[in-house]
């Protein structure tokens, strides 16, 4: 009976949409590991073939946490925090070094990357902290509460250092936005960001003008607010200095690679054979699919390995290039969906704790597939973050689905929470 | 607002990227064909050119295998250059400049690198080519020439320039292009159409595949073989005829017209235009000047056709009606056409028929038909050009549309020409009067001439004279197989072959006679002017003969010019006739005259162009050239003069 009642309570279009993505996610895989002769072959000691095995095993993972009692999660959601610490920690000793980054533990043949699972946890205990009714964002003890969840396993993560993982930690923001945060803090995030961006493009007194000029046309015009001349200074004078710490630190405090990838964004003088080749590549890969693409398993690109790492963090190159924009669009309105139907649902939850997890799945989920695609098309820097169920790797994939079935196993229960 | 932001966010950000990727995708098509560049390699496979057979079905050009070095610049890295250089024997500084020039034409699209090696260079190279990033090889045909004749007939076979890649999108750089001749002519038939290849290459440039299952690749086609109307025999022995002298040689079948011979000399071995020596002999013809070996005299050299011109006056007077067959005039050794001005004539002189005019080539007889001519008209405009409409249907005065390069057009004047020159006016049948005899204003060029004997023969008509006979798999172009008709009635034709006939049977070529054989033909002696240290300078005269044989059922025109060459029986008439005899009899009687021709050497009389002004009249002659001189100037030209003379008695005797 209680099978009936799981199988008819869980959210089908999540799970079709969950199911429609790690397929398509997997065929794009298919097609950029598969060698040019053999492909409609198939082998499993190819990259295709152990994602199909990470997708199989997927199932079991999938059940038990549809059948296990769902309060576990809200129970144990410290004890998983705690873990996902130590695992955190432990890199530091037994972890494997890739690239610079030391990420990733190694059993035998299988590689299991803890932030992943990370995220998770860190979802729940806010959650669960979150959930209770004493807790008011809107006051500073909280906050910093709220804000050590988040900004411990940042810490460990940027000591790694993982700069693209760290940053998806901080899309939190929006959820506890959303539970009750003021809204400086978003303003002053996003403002920081535009500063940091707008110092590096035009010179930081052409932007100080800049600001000065808007200032004081919204203390004119500004009738609501209390005009205290004071606060307008305070701001004024932090902008600039941001402003001019963004340009001293950028010429003095970066290291080269750093420097390179926001020059590659910006399209400063960049040798397309050296740091811009990834982007280029990628680029080329994505604009030469046109309107229709060039057919499944017909990527020039693709099959001659132009893009590195393309089953990885450039895996939606190949969908550009294969599917061309159509399939780009298609692609992006399922996860669109996903992202959205998650939230809907998350407004529809009974208990703050299922609420909190949801957002923060939407959260992670949207960060993830923005990062991820705005890199690939030069409207971010170049930081690699997976594409959620597409991009190969068995920790990406179990963490992902674990994520989100366990927002859809307390979506189900929210019938028996009363 | 706290509900809504995330939602808000996630659309917007999500349309960005949208946006951004239509940009990519549909608008900017930039990184399409740096994809292309990235991915795609072209690869072309050369069919082999067709062979080239003679009217006989014998190989004239057949093929033989060689390679090229192609190079795409930008893949060019790590290579042992000195090694390299060493390999194909070339410097450092020709190495550098040859990439070079390539990364100018596309550093990602292959160019040509060394053209043309031969198998053990090739060999030596093959080896080491797993070293040498962005090298490879190209496997061609080269032509192989079976015979050492022809070369301006068949032409050459040349990379591709610029000017041509520009115009003809199927020729990529390296290509190889007829030139000249029937490769020229026949490039397209010859050739075949490449094939061409997509491959898919990764990223270090290995091939992994075609590109979409070869959907766009296309196979080559062979190119087609072709069997000229060319006689190799005739072609070989008029070349060998010419050794040593200036001048060319056309020779056509009149029922068809077939050139079966088209000679130039000084002339080359085709097979100098082969293989890496090409461009340094190539260069090496090209700057004779002097000699101009690749002047196809044929169909580039423009003469004052001279004496064998006047059969033309004749046939156009009859047509006109100013003369009939029994019209004399009297000849007192030349013809006086104004105070001062008269123009001398080598007949015996006396009163004159249309048929002693011809044989015996009387300058008076024709310059008074033409006067005749001209003064039908009230106008001397419209004589001029009811001569000149008459003269334009035997194709004078114009391209002829025969199927090689199309040669120069000669040059019949018009009214419009003599306005032009006197613009007051003042100008009548008597200033112009050097045209009736083939100078003055008038040019042909030699394949003109043999036409003109074509339509001689064929009383009338001819077909555009062309040198492809047969190809194999399609139909020539029908322009070869329509008739032209003259303008001239069949019947006038008659006595004027009646007169040719008689020229080799008694009159100046008298001494040409071949047994059993008849031969209707004409001499020619072509004054001609050259500018030494800027003066005009009158150079020895063209000897000139045109012919065509038999005399019922024609098998061959011929026209013979040989450059500074005295007077018309002197060099041009026993090449003419012996050329008759190798074509119709396949072997010669006259052993001597062979023998003399063969080695006759006229290179003395060349030499005066470029030596010293006073050389000019006292040559200097070379040992070989002086015992040449002797031989020709006593002996036989008594000889002949006599033969001529026992003819004309005998001619006389009958008639009384």
């Amino acid at each position: 009976m209680k099978n009936q009642s799981v199988s008819s309570s869980i959210d089908w279009i999540t799970i079709l949409l969950y199911i429609i993505l790690v397929i398509f996610g997997w065929m794009t895989i298919y097609s950029v590991t598969v060698p040019a002769d053999q492909e409609y072959t198939f082998d499993f000691s190819q990259n295709y073939g152990r994602q199909l095995m990470f997708m199989i095993i997927t199932i079991p993972i999938i059940f038990t946490i549809l059948f296990v009692d769902s309060k576990i999660f809200e129970r144990f959601s410290l004890v998983f925090y705690i873990v996902g610490i130590l695992l955190l920690l432990g890199l530091f000793a037994f972890g494997v070094t890739k690239k610079g980054q030391t990420n990733w533990y190694q059993f035998g043949g299988f590689g299991f990357q803890p932030s992943e699972f990370v995220k998770t946890a860190v979802a729940l205990l806010m959650a669960k902290y979150l959930s209770d009714a004493q807790v008011n964002l809107a006051k500073r003890n909280f906050q910093y509460i709220a804000f050590a969840i988040i900004g411990l396993p940042v810490l460990l993560i940027l000591m790694q250092p993982d700069a693209g993982s760290a940053m998806i930690f901080l899309s939190l923001i929006f959820v506890l936005y959303r539970e009750g945060l003021p809204g400086w803090y978003l303003w002053t995030g996003a403002i920081s960001i535009a500063t940091f961006l707008l110092a590096l493009i035009v010179k930081p007194v052409f932007l100080i003008s800049f600001v000065a000029v808007f200032m004081v046309i919204h203390y004119i015009l500004n009738t609501k607010i209390s005009r205290n001349p004071l606060v307008y200074l305070i701001i004024f004078i932090s902008i600039s200095s941001f402003a001019f710490s963004v340009s001293y630190v950028y010429d003095k405090v970066l290291e080269p690679h750093q420097k390179d990838r926001i020059n590659v964004l910006l399209g400063d003088d960049v040798d397309m054979k050296k740091e811009g080749y990834n982007l280029n590549q990628s680029m080329i890969a994505i604009g030469s699919g046109g309107l229709l693409g060039k057919g499944y398993l017909e990527g020039t690109q693709t099959k001659g390995g132009f893009v590195p790492e393309q089953h990885t963090d450039y895996i939606f190159t190949t969908v550009g290039e294969e599917w061309g924009f159509v399939g780009n669009l298609l692609v992006m309105s399922l996860f669109v969906c996903l992202f959205i139907r998650i939230l809907y649902l998350a407004e529809r939850q009974k208990t703050r704790f299922s609420r909190v997890y949801g957002y923060c799945v939407a959260t992670y989920l949207f960060t993830h597939f923005f990062v991820n695609i705005a890199m690939l098309i030069r409207l971010f820097p170049t930081i690699g973050v997976p594409l959620p169920f597409f991009s190969y790797g068995g920790s990406s994939l179990w963490a992902f689905t674990i994520m989100l079935f366990i927002f859809i196993k307390l979506d189900a229960n929210k019938v028996n929470e009363w | 607002m706290r509900k809504t932001l995330l939602p808000t966010i996630i659309i917007v950000s999500s349309i960005i990227l949208l946006v951004r990727l239509f940009y990519l995708q549909i608008i900017d098509d930039t990184l399409k064909i740096k994809s292309e560049n990235n991915a795609i390699k072209i690869k072309y496979d050369f069919p082999e050119r067709g062979y080239i057979y003679d009217r006989n079905g014998k190989l004239l050009v057949a093929n033989q295998p060689s390679y090229d070095i192609m190079v795409v610049p930008s893949e060019v890295k790590n290579i042992d250059t000195l090694e390299f250089c060493r390999i194909l024997q070339i410097t450092k500084d020709e190495f550098l400049k040859k990439i070079e020039k390539a990364k100018v034409y596309s550093p990602r699209l292959p160019s040509l690198f060394l053209a043309q090696l031969n198998k053990e260079e090739f060999a030596a190279f093959q080896e080491k080519i797993r070293k040498y990033n962005g090298f490879y090889i190209q496997k061609r045909s080269l032509r192989e020439y079976q015979t050492k004749h022809g070369a301006n007939v068949f032409g050459f076979i040349t990379q591709v320039n610029d000017a041509i890649i520009a115009k003809n999108p199927y020729y990529k750089s390296g290509d190889l292009i007829g030139r000249q001749g029937v490769e020229e002519a026949y490039e397209e038939i010859l050739r075949g159409v490449k094939g061409v290849k997509y491959i898919l290459k990764d990223k270090h440039n290995r091939e992994i595949g075609s590109y979409k299952e070869g959907k766009f690749d296309t196979i080559a086609q062979q190119g087609s073989d072709v069997t000229l109307s060319i006689d190799g025999d005739l072609q070989k022995y008029g070349e060998e005829l010419m050794v040593n002298k200036r001048g060319g040689i056309v020779a056509i079948e009149p029922s068809t017209g077939e050139i079966l011979a088209l000679v130039t000399a000084p002339s080359y071995d085709p097979a100098l235009l082969v293989g890496r020596q090409r461009s340094k002999n190539y260069t090496r013809l090209y700057n004779d000047s002097i000699a101009k070996p690749l002047f196809d005299r044929g169909l580039l050299g423009e003469f004052p056709p001279g004496s064998p011109f006047k059969i033309l006056t004749g046939l156009v007077g009859l047509q006109e009606g100013v003369i009939d067959t029994e019209t004399s005039f009297i000849c007192r050794h030349g013809f006086s056409y104004g105070r001062g001005s008269f123009m001398k004539c080598h007949c015996p002189g006396g009163v004159i028929k249309l048929h002693f005019g011809i044989y015996e080539s009387c300058n008076s007889y024709f310059a008074n038909t033409y006067k005749r001519t001209i003064e039908k008209y009230k106008k001397p405009k419209d004589g001029v050009n009811a001569w000149a409409n008459h003269l334009k249907s035997f194709g004078l005065g114009n391209f002829m549309g025969y199927d090689l390069p199309p040669g120069r057009k000669g040059h019949i004047p018009t009214s419009k020409f003599y306005e032009h020159f006197y613009p007051n006016g003042g100008w009548r049948s008597t200033t112009i009067i050097s045209n009736s005899i083939g100078q003055g204003e008038v040019s042909m060029t030699p394949i003109q001439l043999a036409n003109m004997m074509a339509i001689i023969a064929n009383k009338g008509y001819y077909y555009t004279p062309h040198i492809i006979k047969k190809i194999k798999g399609r139909k020539i172009d029908s322009k070869y197989t329509t008739k032209h008709v003259t303008t001239i009635e069949r019947r006038h034709f008659e006595p004027v072959i009646n007169g040719l006939f008689d020229v080799y049977n008694m009159g100046t070529a008298a001494g040409l006679r071949v047994e059993g054989l008849e031969i209707c033909g004409k001499t020619g002696t072509a004054e001609n002017f050259a500018k030494i240290n800027g003066k005009r300078v009158k150079l020895q005269d063209h000897s000139e003969f045109v012919a065509f044989a038999p005399r019922k059922n024609p098998k061959i025109a011929i026209a013979v010019i040989v450059e500074n060459g005295y007077w018309g029986n002197r060099w041009a008439g026993p090449i003419a006739t012996l050329m008759i005899e190798k074509y119709l009899n396949k072997k010669i009687t006259r052993k001597d005259l062979e023998k003399r021709m063969l080695e006759g050497n006229l290179n003395f009389e060349y030499r005066k162009l470029y030596t010293s002004k006073d050389s000019l009249h006292k040559p200097k002659l070379t040992k070989e050239d002086s015992i040449r001189m002797k031989i020709k100037s006593k002996k036989e030209i008594e000889e002949d003069k006599k033969k001529a003379k026992l003819a004309k008695d005998s001619l006389k005797k009958k008639a009384a």
